[in-house]
């Protein structure tokens, strides 16, 4: 099918491109930017005046619930859920139930992802055996599977030698490591970040050197064992500093942050709110900060949604209680072009970091249009505004600290492999 | 923000936490603990028809004998129909939820309902559920907040010291897990206490606890030295594990209360507790038994003070 995106804004972040193009692609790829390609025949128009034509979205971190909770979402509701956030491309953490620690499991969501047709989804695999830190998952045979990377998801290895071993054998298949850096001592039964707001609301805390601890082991074990280190989730200024000393040592390493941790402090906890009971925690004005800051030079690599949808009886407890993560895929592309706006950066520079960047991490050629490339696409409205409520998301999972909250930003049309997946309609209340 | 104690005309919806609320609220709620002080000594009439036909539910997801007692014995002073319900031992044990557990409540008329729940925020919970016209009172939630012990001590300084401006208190101890501490805290610095103090060992004091408004002290010498009201916490003995402290022998010698130590204070000063006490683990019993000790007392003006509280939300009297 032949299909022409025009009169829209274009921007390739990873190409340069950034003005009025249209966009023709051909039997799902790419055909042409600009000029129509001679005998080219569009089949389907589509009218982007007014909009931004983009690589479709990649996201590093999205729980999709699938197995073992269902009751919280389902592969169909989540990867509708994808689309309508403009998301063609995903990595899911292995904290299924069971974790995705065997090739059978990482097949069978593969191929019940690729039946919905929507987003293309590409599992972590466990790095441990029901991700205890204990004994190495068969990683190269998980791999043949599908799975693109292996993780412990919010499980830290807390014997150091596994945690060296697994590196290590990962790092003889090339394979590359994917932690979030926290030590499981210092955070136990912590739900805050140790500052002010958890002193004053009396909320067990988790002080940051529970994560630049964790942060430096890792480091020098990477240095030690040569393997690829992604680093998930930052929180802290001090984390930032961290990575940041460690790229500029030449140490091949890359680093996400979780799309709230971008807006977010402590100070939105505000009377308890659950909604702000996230992992990790909220930290301070100082840390959201230096987040940011290290997003711009690019200490960070790429922003994430950390879509962790929540069904509503578990947050509807005391904060400590409450289980913690938000809903994020529809999320992701507002809140990174929010934080475009505020620090004055183009619009491209927040698409990079859900796009292109994401997709170097994942080691895909993916998240830009050149001619020829797979036609993944998100057009999307820079300018209008939406508020975020439960009517308006697709996700089974409600929750999100920015229930109630108008964003600017919202996807109109998602294409994958050439083909229009998604289509914005307003909902019921809209 | 909007503050969750108040309703929109500015008055106390709920009674949560000593945060948040101006010394005139606060003020308010001890002159009227004054009117009800010969009511609770029982001097005169033991019985006011104040809050006839209001049901009350003492709801304790958590065991208290003191608190859930003179709470039932102020709802009964003011004719108030009490409930009362050790949730530990029912319903939650079968499952239900907080906030299932509160609907049912509800559903049986509940006016008024005084929580106390193992969880910092559970009262908050409550009160953003409930219909607006319950009122609920924190009776203690995790380690977050216990308002009507901080009122009633208070109201126990006023009692003894009549002003607060010119005023030094310490607050020793358990500050980590204490919610009587921070609301102790809330209520000083909001009724005009220049110079309020923690004294603590580093492992009982938790982050940024300066940002509080008070003075930190790690030496009790240090920080009795000229003060006029020093309080104490209890120190739970399962502190003695995960490496909090190693022995509650050694916590008595470097920071229980005794006799030597509290004449570093001014010779006036009174000695608090919010109990129950540990003898010979924060405080010595000559201390706590001792001239300056107003322990006792506390526990006969929390009665007047919860009067006073429910009567406020009640908006009568």
């Amino acid at each position: 099918m032949n299909i022409r995106i025009k009169n829209g804004h274009l921007i390739d972040p990873k190409n340069n491109i950034d003005g009025r193009h249209d966009l023709f692609i051909m039997d799902g790829r790419v055909a042409a930017v600009g000029i129509a390609p001679a005998d080219f025949v569009a089949q389907q128009v589509v009218d982007a005046t007014n909009l931004v034509v983009a690589p479709g979205l990649i996201d590093l971190a999205a729980r999709l619930r699938e197995p073992g909770y269902e009751y919280k979402a389902t592969l169909e509701s989540e990867m509708n859920a994808a689309v309508a956030g403009g998301i063609t491309i995903l990595a899911c953490p292995p904290d299924t139930d069971p974790p995705l620690d065997e090739p059978g499991l990482v097949e069978m969501l593969k191929h019940r992802a690729r039946e919905l047709n929507k987003a293309r989804v590409y599992p972590v695999g466990a790095l441990t055996y029901g991700l205890k830190g204990v004994e190495l998952t068969e990683m190269a045979e998980l791999a043949d599977a599908g799975c693109i990377a292996f993780s412990q998801a919010d499980a830290a290895i807390t014997d150091t030698r596994v945690l060296m071993r697994s590196m290590q054998y990962a790092a003889t298949f090339g394979f590359s490591v994917w932690l979030r850096p926290q030590d499981s001592f210092l955070a136990r039964d912590g739900v805050a970040h140790d500052g002010e707001v958890a002193t004053r609301l009396g909320l067990p805390a988790i002080p940051v050197c529970a994560e630049t601890i964790a942060l430096a082991t890792m480091l020098q074990l990477a240095r030690e064992t040569g393997v690829r280190l992604h680093v998930c989730r930052i929180s802290s200024a001090d984390g930032v500093a961290l990575v940041r000393a460690a790229k500029q040592q030449g140490m091949p390493i890359t680093c996400d942050v979780s799309a709230n941790h971008v807006h977010l402090s402590e100070m939105d906890i505000g009377f308890f709110d659950a909604h702000c009971h996230l992992v990790p925690p909220l930290r301070s004005l100082r840390d959201r900060d230096a987040l940011r800051a290290g997003l711009l030079d690019g200490s960070i690599d790429a922003i994430c949604s950390d879509h962790s949808p929540v069904d509503e009886d578990a947050k509807q407890l005391p904060f400590a209680e409450a289980e913690a993560g938000a809903t994020g895929l529809e999320l992701l592309l507002p809140l990174a072009l929010k934080w475009a706006r505020q620090e004055r950066r183009p619009i491209a520079d927040g698409l990079a970091r859900i796009t292109h960047q994401p997709a170097q991490i994942l080691g895909l050629d993916a998240g830009h249009l050149s001619v020829g490339s797979i036609a993944d696409v998100c057009v999307f409205d820079p300018d209008v505004f939406w508020q975020i409520k439960p009517a308006a998301l697709s996700s089974q999972g409600k929750n999100t600290p920015f229930l109630g909250v108008e964003l600017q930003g919202r996807v109109c049309y998602t294409l994958i492999r050439g083909q229009l997946v998604y289509q914005f309609q307003p909902k019921h209340g809209q | 923000m909007n503050n969750p104690q108040l309703n929109k005309h500015g008055e106390l919806q709920h009674l949560l936490s000593t945060e948040g609320l101006s010394a005139s609220i606060l003020f308010k709620i001890l002159d009227k603990a004054d009117s009800f002080l010969n009511v609770a000594e029982g001097r005169e009439i033991k019985k006011l028809p104040l809050l006839h036909g209001i049901s009350i539910f003492n709801i304790f997801f958590e065991n208290s004998t003191r608190t859930r007692t003179t709470f039932e014995i102020a709802a009964k002073r003011l004719s108030a129909d009490v409930v009362n319900l050790n949730i530990s031992s029912s319903s939650a044990s079968k499952g239900e939820s907080l906030l299932d557990t509160v609907d049912n409540l509800c559903a049986m008329h509940a006016d008024m309902f005084v929580v106390r729940h193992a969880q910092s925020g559970a009262a908050h919970l409550i009160a953003r559920h409930v219909a607006p016209e319950i009122h609920v009172i924190n009776a203690g939630d995790g380690r977050h907040a216990h308002p009507t012990q901080a009122l009633l001590d208070m109201f126990t300084i006023r009692y003894y010291k009549k002003e607060f401006h010119n005023l030094r208190v310490a607050i020793v101890g358990d500050i980590l897990h204490s919610r009587v501490a921070r609301s102790q805290i809330h209520a000083l610095t909001t009724l005009g206490v220049p110079e309020v103090r923690v004294i603590a060992p580093k492992t009982l004091l938790p982050g940024c606890v300066d940002k509080l408004g008070v003075r930190v002290f790690h030496d009790l010498a240090a920080g009795l030295r000229d003060v006029d009201v020093v309080m104490m916490l209890r120190l739970q003995n399962e502190r003695m594990q995960g490496a909090i402290l190693p022995s509650a022998q050694e916590y008595f010698k470097y920071y229980g209360l005794t006799q030597e130590k509290l004449a570093l204070a001014r010779s006036d000063a009174i000695v608090m507790h919010p109990g129950p006490m540990n003898r010979g683990v924060e405080i010595d019993s000559s201390v706590a038994d001792g001239a300056q000790s107003v322990i006792l007392p506390q526990v006969t003006f929390g009665i007047a003070v919860r009067m006073a509280v429910m009567s406020t939300l009640a908006g009568v009297g």
